[in-house]
């Protein structure tokens, strides 16, 4: 719930059962947006009961619960341990950050760390924390457990996903009780994000036990807004709020999750009232969430998420190795189509790899535009002409055809790739659509560069540092460039970007980076889903933001008229 | 008899290591490790990171060391520990999940015996009837019906249109705040709909299978010399009839046995329910391995008593086999 960032690209998984399982990397967000698409968020609803029993802003109250709707459980709740998007998400309310990015997702704002310095050659970051923190068991929060985290992350015994940034570090040195420098072999942009809530362990609780098989991770003492009280195993999750949260005592006192693995199950709970909270399909908020009974029980928000969908060429494959064919693929492909076939028209056309709404995004890309005419033309420019008439075009003999790879379980990629396959067609492109299960995917077509063409998905980092993704020196086994992207000048870029600190600077290195990317095409960027949440009515104090509307989760409440439940304190 | 027991038993042992042998060997085949699973497409994923978890998992030996390593373990008694974040024990999750599925099953079974029985009798009595009619189609409909969208939809009819069941789950948020009354309630308003749905679905095999058997003792000589005799209908039916039209069901039911730890899937995900079905098919798509075996285990252990047991159950009710 409570929305913990750090510049990690993951792949925007699949089914949502098995996202639980791949979503691999770190904690994720869940929302994003630029805050002024809210047209569904009905706020001050007049018809609401809000409204009718309390007057137009009734006054914050604590207690009640709130339900959250899960489709897979969680398995550790110790972060740098947790591969999975569940655990991530309840680790989230029992540990913060020393920095996390603010609501508008542009800038980096303090938690534990009141303050930081970063030295002028980039090198070095001295963190100052704060001396009003303590874990629930009462003791106090100190450098020394941050110290603890970083050293335990750093173990070779650790078994750990994450370790990568933090080897970059080469000292570590504590300053005091509450002040520490960390210095690193070179400027390294991308630090500052990654002294999230992995950073943080008790000391006084796990030092000299084995990170790996503590029961610590089933039962943790944290020091974030909440606590953990109870784990049902895929069953139900609950936290209790933590009333000496250093900012401050959340308001709504029990958060439950409970482990629901259908999404209609999920729905029909929503809808009478088992659940508090839930993201929404596109199906269900154009067409079975309009009622009145809706309008009155619950709240409907529409963001940009934080994922975009894409269509990767293999840069090593001939066919595609001509600019002019991916850019005329381009233009052969109607994106406002896609958002309206397969999204309902709840998302937008992507044009870069960056988040709509963020200060990473250039705005002065220019979009491509549904033109089949300029794409005939393009591949014609390229050689492929329909030589034989058989209405497929050709070149030296061979006609232009291909297969489309997607993975299993996804079907909004697999509409999407049925709908460029008719357009691909329309100009005399023969291509056929395959789906492959997620491991056959990655194992034998990702990793040995076994295709033509993917859809696939990224989810948008909060850094703009995407090195994994575009630079030339990650084509390898195993790594992300996998179209084989190399670009002289993007690689520089790159580099560069990873250097820098300043933040224009670093924009104005990214707008290059993306303008590249807009005119080289190794990928067809297709569109970004919305997030769609829907929220019962009773919940107030909700905001939304870039961020979403969790990001100020211990702010919610329910005005004591509306209260549902009673805790038992 | 004992000694045709003790050969049985012992003919387990080859069979159970030929059945575990070839499930490590399909499972090592399907493609992806759960370590894959656990660092595909993360970019902060480095291959130092991978071949750390691989080695911690054991997974960097060849295949007839792990099988070896497993089988030494198994012989201790002991299941492993899940490759799950998690780390707990195999033993722990399946003893969890078990009981839950096998209560439900149990229930279930129960819920079909006993309807299906009466339903085949008197079908079987009534041949033709309008009474066999009407159940023979409501039987089939049951069973042409997907459970999984029969069961949306009664959620939507008593769950959210009337309210007068909860959804999903197997207990409300509120249970511990129940009387001890309130909690049985509590359950048992929560056992209607996956029990009930389970046994509609199920009924027509059983229901169709007891009205053939018995329509074909009807047919026996015996039948007619008891009706001769002037026995009333129902005594004919009931005493005579019933017992040896009883047999084959018998038979089904011994098979069934090892189908009672088997969840579905599809059930258990739709009412949310930690079952059998779902830890399964969840280690299955984590290449979570200790469990993936540590299930097909007990699985293969059961269906093989199930067997037993059905020889034995066949015997029980058949005079004629005793004496083999």
């Amino acid at each position: 719930m409570a929305e913990r960032a750090t510049a990690v690209s993951r792949l925007a998984a699949i089914t949502p059962a098995l996202a639980a399982l791949v979503a691999a990397a770190s904690l994720l967000l869940h929302g994003c947006g630029d805050g002024s698409d809210g047209d569904n968020a009905q706020r001050d609803d007049p018809q609401s009961p809000a409204a009718s029993a309390a007057g137009a802003d009734p006054a914050p109250a604590y207690g009640d619960a709130i339900v959250f709707g899960t489709i897979g459980d969680g398995s550790t709740l110790i972060p740098m341990l947790a591969s999975d998007s569940s655990s991530h998400e309840y680790a989230s309310h029992l540990f913060d950050g020393l920095l996390e990015y603010d609501k508008t997702l542009s800038h980096l704002e303090p938690r534990l760390a009141r303050s930081w310095e970063v030295s002028p050659d980039g090198l070095q970051i001295t963190f100052h924390l704060r001396r009003d923190v303590h874990w629930t068991d009462g003791v106090a929060f100190t450098a020394r457990d941050v110290q603890f985290a970083f050293d335990t992350i750093r173990d070779p015994k650790t078994m750990t996903a994450y370790a990568e940034d933090y080897k970059q570090v080469q000292r570590f040195e504590l300053l005091g009780d509450y002040d520490f420098r960390v210095t690193y072999e070179k400027p390294f942009a991308p630090a500052l994000a990654s002294w999230n809530s992995m950073m943080v362990l008790p000391r006084h609780l796990l030092e000299g036990k084995d990170i790996n098989e503590t029961d610590f991770s089933q039962h943790p003492v944290g020091l974030g807004s909440h606590v953990f009280e109870s784990w049902e195993r895929n069953t139900r999750f609950t936290l209790r709020a933590n009333p000496e949260y250093y900012r401050g005592r959340p308001h709504i006192e029990q958060v439950v999750y409970r482990v629901i693995p259908d999404e209609s199950t999920q729905f029909l709970e929503l809808k009478s009232g088992g659940l508090d909270m839930m993201g929404l399909t596109p199906l269900q908020f154009r067409r079975q969430t309009s009622s009145q009974t809706f309008d009155r029980g619950f709240r409907k928000y529409r963001y940009v998420s934080n994922s975009y969908t894409y269509m990767g060429y293999n840069l090593d494959n001939p066919l595609f190795q001509d600019v002019r064919v991916r850019r005329a693929f381009t233009h052969a492909i109607n994106k406002q189509e896609i958002v309206d076939v397969v999204l309902f028209g709840l998302g937008r056309a992507a044009e870069g790899p960056y988040r709509p709404g963020t200060t990473w995004l250039n705005k002065n890309l220019r979009p491509y535009g549904f033109d089949p005419a300029k794409a005939k033309a393009l591949l014609a420019e390229a050689g492929w002409r329909d030589s034989d008439g058989d209405g497929i075009l050709d070149k030296d003999g061979q006609p232009f055809s291909f297969k489309i790879l997607t993975n299993q379980g996804n079907d909004q990629r697999l509409k999407t790739a049925t709908v460029i396959q008719k357009r691909l067609r329309d100009i005399g492109v023969d291509v056929a659509v395959r789906v492959v299960e997620w491991s056959a995917f990655i194992n034998d077509f990702i990793d040995k560069r076994r295709f033509d063409v993917i859809v696939l998905g990224w989810s948008l980092s909060l850094d703009p540092d995407q090195y994994d993704i575009w630079h030339s020196s990650k084509t390898g086994y195993k790594q992300f460039n996998f179209v084989g992207f190399k670009n002289a000048e993007v690689d520089e870029l790159l580099e560069k970007g990873r250097r820098t600190f300043d933040e224009d600077e670093r924009r104005r290195i990214y707008d290059r980076v993306q303008e590249i990317l807009v005119e080289q095409q190794p990928y067809t960027f297709l569109y970004v889903p919305d997030s769609l949440p829907i929220v019962a009515s009773r919940f107030h104090g909700i905001e939304e933001a870039p961020a979403g509307i969790s990001w100020n989760f211990p702010q919610w409440y329910v005005p004591t008229a509306l209260q549902k439940y009673t805790i038992a304190p | 008899m004992l000694s045709y027991l003790a050969k049985r038993l012992a003919g387990f042992v080859p069979l159970l290591l030929g059945i575990s042998f070839v499930s490590f060997l399909v499972m090592a085949m399907a493609p992806g490790t759960p370590v894959d699973l656990m660092t595909d497409l993360n970019p902060k994923a480095s291959p130092e990171a991978r071949e750390r978890l691989e080695k911690f998992y054991g997974l960097d030996q060849p295949l007839y060391v792990q099988y070896g390593l497993w089988l030494g373990r198994i012989v201790q008694g002991d299941l492993g520990t899940s490759f799950s974040r998690d780390r707990r024990p195999v033993l722990d999750k399946i003893a969890e999940a078990l009981p839950i599925t096998l209560f439900l099953n149990v229930l279930d079974l129960a819920l079909i015996l006993g309807l299906a029985i009466p339903i085949g009798i008197y079908s079987a009595a009534r041949q033709y009837s309008l009474v066999d009619r009407a159940t023979t189609v409501f039987v089939f409909i049951g069973f042409a019906m997907p459970s999984f969208w029969v069961a949306l939809l009664a959620m939507m009819l008593f769950g959210e249109q009337l309210g007068w069941l909860p959804i999903s789950g197997l207990r409300s948020l509120d249970y511990d705040s129940m009387s001890a009354l309130g909690q049985i309630g509590d359950r048992v308003r929560h056992l209607i709909l996956p029990v009930g749905i389970a046994a509609l679905t199920g009924l027509a095999g059983l229901s169709r299978y007891m009205r053939s058997s018995m329509l074909e003792v009807l047919r026996q000589d015996y039948i007619q010399t008891a009706r001769a005799k002037g026995l009333s209908e129902t005594v004919v039916v009931y005493r005579h009839a019933l017992r040896n039209a009883l047999l084959p069901v018998v038979t089904i039911l011994g098979l069934s046995i090892p189908g009672l730890i088997g969840g579905s899937v599809i059930a258990e995900t739709i009412f949310a329910i930690p079952g059998m079905g779902r830890l399964f098919y969840t280690s299955v798509l984590m290449r979570d391995y200790p469990v993936v075996m540590g299930i097909t285990l007990i699985g293969a252990v059961l269906t093989l008593l199930g067997n037993l047991l059905a020889d034995l159950m066949y015997v029980a009710v058949d005079p004629r086999l005793r004496k083999r």
